[in-house]
């Protein structure tokens, strides 16, 4: 599904604030899994995530989707294959346009777009379908602009406009840290029907480190631009946070500083 | 009084401008200075086509042609080469002076007992400034409904969304390059229709015309907002035209009380700067009161 070949990015090569951010990381998705992401601030998920998703090119290094080679892709050309989410819930929607209006962008995903009129009765019923799903009360406010939605509501939106073109990919960076604690849960909930109802391929980036091990069945766990911990399957299914912790010491060795207990 | 209809009139042609104006400055998000090169750049090329023998409906639709290229000039500089959208617009602007000078071979251009626009129409009543209100706001109508139909499309969601939040449209799987250049073009085309309808209404075209246009739009633009509101993408189209009408209305009275009609622009960027400035102004004073109250 996902092919991640030897991939290294660095931010501002050659500069005072040079940043390497991803140092020869290689992954492999299967069709279906749902990956956890955790890793301390700066180990470079997001920068793995915006270099699958194209915000930027990486200086070396392949990604394919499905065996095809997106290395060189522009980014809006890969997301005919991405569905997206982001941290900051004013960045996957159009806060000015309805809520319709979103939807209907979402649904035409990696389709050029035409003359055809965006919106009609029945697709609005569709719409109102998917919405009542999310079990927020917004069925009857298709009309509303986003903008008026409170971070929570546009998140769940978000996930829905991300997973409705049925990507072969799902990225969600952090998508629940800017949310309270229980409206994060309901996204969480909500993340959790949809990944696993839907069977997509996810990868999906916490902090919180309990979600990471509750949520799908695998889990990597990144450190200075790389990936140190990879476990799957039963194995991941019986590990605890004081078990992760260990690992985590483990394979840092004397890499290990006290600021990289990064996590809750 | 009956300064009311040719007021009215002149409000209507200027609102072509209006609404392209209104595509960059708050559909795209950008303050795009091209409409001070491309309104001149219509009034030329439809000037010197009238001038050769032209009919005026062909000769408005080649001058709206120029004006799009003019915008997609401007939306490759800032898409393609990554040069602000503000300087963008103001190399294309000062590009144009130049050949609006060649388009038409001299500065000024009269349309002196030459048809136009409005004389072909003269069967519609013997006011020639009846006949302009007329085809004017025909001209209007046809330009918001055709607008409105686009911009409820799947390609003018697209440009819509670009202005909103271009990470949001990109991550759909829109060419962002693309709709801005787009937005630029259909913008910068209706002000050169603009220029076109009001070179043939002054009966002259010139290349000192375009000089405060993208400030009269703003205005128009602002006040239109102010007054009518912007609660539909519909709504946002009629409050434009009017307010391009409003202002129009503003300036007579102005004028006619008496000021000098050399400090128009001044007074016109004023009005901009202090309606920009309001919002701003406003929270000022709700702070203040709230603190008062503390
Ligand atoms: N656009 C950028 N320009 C310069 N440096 C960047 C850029 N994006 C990320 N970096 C740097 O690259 C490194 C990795 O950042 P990244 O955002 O991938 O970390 P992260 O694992 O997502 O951290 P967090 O948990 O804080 O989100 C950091 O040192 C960061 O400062
Ligand atoms: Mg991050």
């Amino acid at each position: 599904m996902l092919r991640i070949e030897n991939i290294a990015k660095t931010f501002n090569p050659g500069t005072i604030t040079e940043k390497v951010a991803l140092t020869g990381l290689s992954l492999h998705l299967a069709p279906g899994e749902f990956v956890t992401v955790i890793g301390g601030n700066g180990a470079g998920k997001s920068t793995l995530m915006n270099s699958i998703a194209g915000t930027f090119f990486v200086d070396r290094g392949k990604i394919f989707i499905d065996g095809e080679d997106i290395t060189r892709w522009p980014e809006y050309r890969r997301a005919k294959y991405i569905g997206r989410v982001f941290q900051d819930p004013m960045m996957g929607t159009a806060a000015g346009m309805m809520i319709e209006e979103n939807l209907a962008i979402a649904e035409r995903r990696g389709r050029r777009p035409t003359l055809a009129w965006s919106s009609s009765e029945e697709k609005r019923q569709e719409y109102r379908e998917l919405l009542l799903s999310l079990g927020l009360g917004l069925e009857d406010r298709l009309e509303s602009k986003v903008g008026l939605l409170s971070g929570g509501q546009r998140q769940a939106l978000t996930l829905l406009m991300a997973t409705m073109a049925s990507p072969k990919l799902l990225l969600l960076d952090e998508h629940t840290a800017a949310l309270d604690p229980k409206t994060a849960a309901q996204v969480l909930r909500i993340t959790k029907t949809i990944v696993e109802g839907r069977n997509l391929t996810t990868l999906m980036i916490t902090h919180n480190m309990r979600d990471a091990l509750a949520l799908g069945n695998r889990l990597i766990m990144m450190y200075e631009g790389r990936i140190l911990i990879d476990v799957a399957g039963e194995e991941k299914k019986r590990l605890t946070v004081p078990d992760l912790l260990k690992m985590f010491e483990q394979a840092a060795g004397s890499e290990m500083t006290s600021d990289s207990l990064l996590l809750s | 009084m009956d300064l009311i209809i040719p007021t009215i009139s002149q409000g209507l042609l200027w609102s072509v401008l209006a609404i392209g104006v209104y595509l960059t400055f708050r559909v795209l998000d950008v303050a795009d200075l091209t409409v001070e090169g491309s309104f001149p750049l219509g009034a030329a090329v439809a000037a010197s086509l009238l001038v050769a023998g032209w009919s005026p409906i062909p000769a408005i639709f080649v001058a709206c042609f120029a004006g799009m290229l003019s915008g997609v000039v401007t939306g490759i500089l800032t898409t393609k080469f990554k040069i602000p959208a503000l300087l963008s617009g103001i190399l294309t602007m000062i590009a144009l002076y130049s050949v609006n000078l060649r388009v038409m071979g001299k500065a000024n251009l009269p349309l002196l007992r030459i048809d136009t626009l409005f004389t072909q129409f003269g069967w519609i009543s013997e006011d020639p400034q009846m006949v302009v209100f007329a085809v004017g706001l025909f001209v209007v109508l046809l330009i918001g409904v055709l607008c409105y139909w686009f911009f409820g499309t799947e390609i003018g969601a697209a440009i819509r969304a670009t202005g909103f939040n271009p990470n949001m449209i990109r991550a759909n799987g829109v060419n962002t390059d693309v709709t801005i250049i787009l937005g630029l073009l259909l913008s910068n085309g209706l002000v050169a229709v603009s220029g076109a309808l009001v070179a043939q209404s002054n009966g002259f075209a010139d290349v000192g015309m375009g000089v405060g246009t993208i400030v009269i739009g703003l205005a128009s633009v602002i006040i239109g907002e102010v007054l009518f509101g912007t609660a539909s993408f519909w709504r946002c189209l009629i409050s434009v035209v009017l307010g391009s009408v409003v202002y129009r209305i503003v300036i007579a009275v102005v004028l006619q009380m008496g000021m000098p009609p050399n400090d128009l622009k001044l007074f016109t960027a004023i009005l901009v700067a202090a309606a920009l400035a309001l919002p701003l102004l406003q929270g000022k004073v709700k702070e203040r009161r709230r603190r008062a109250v503390d």
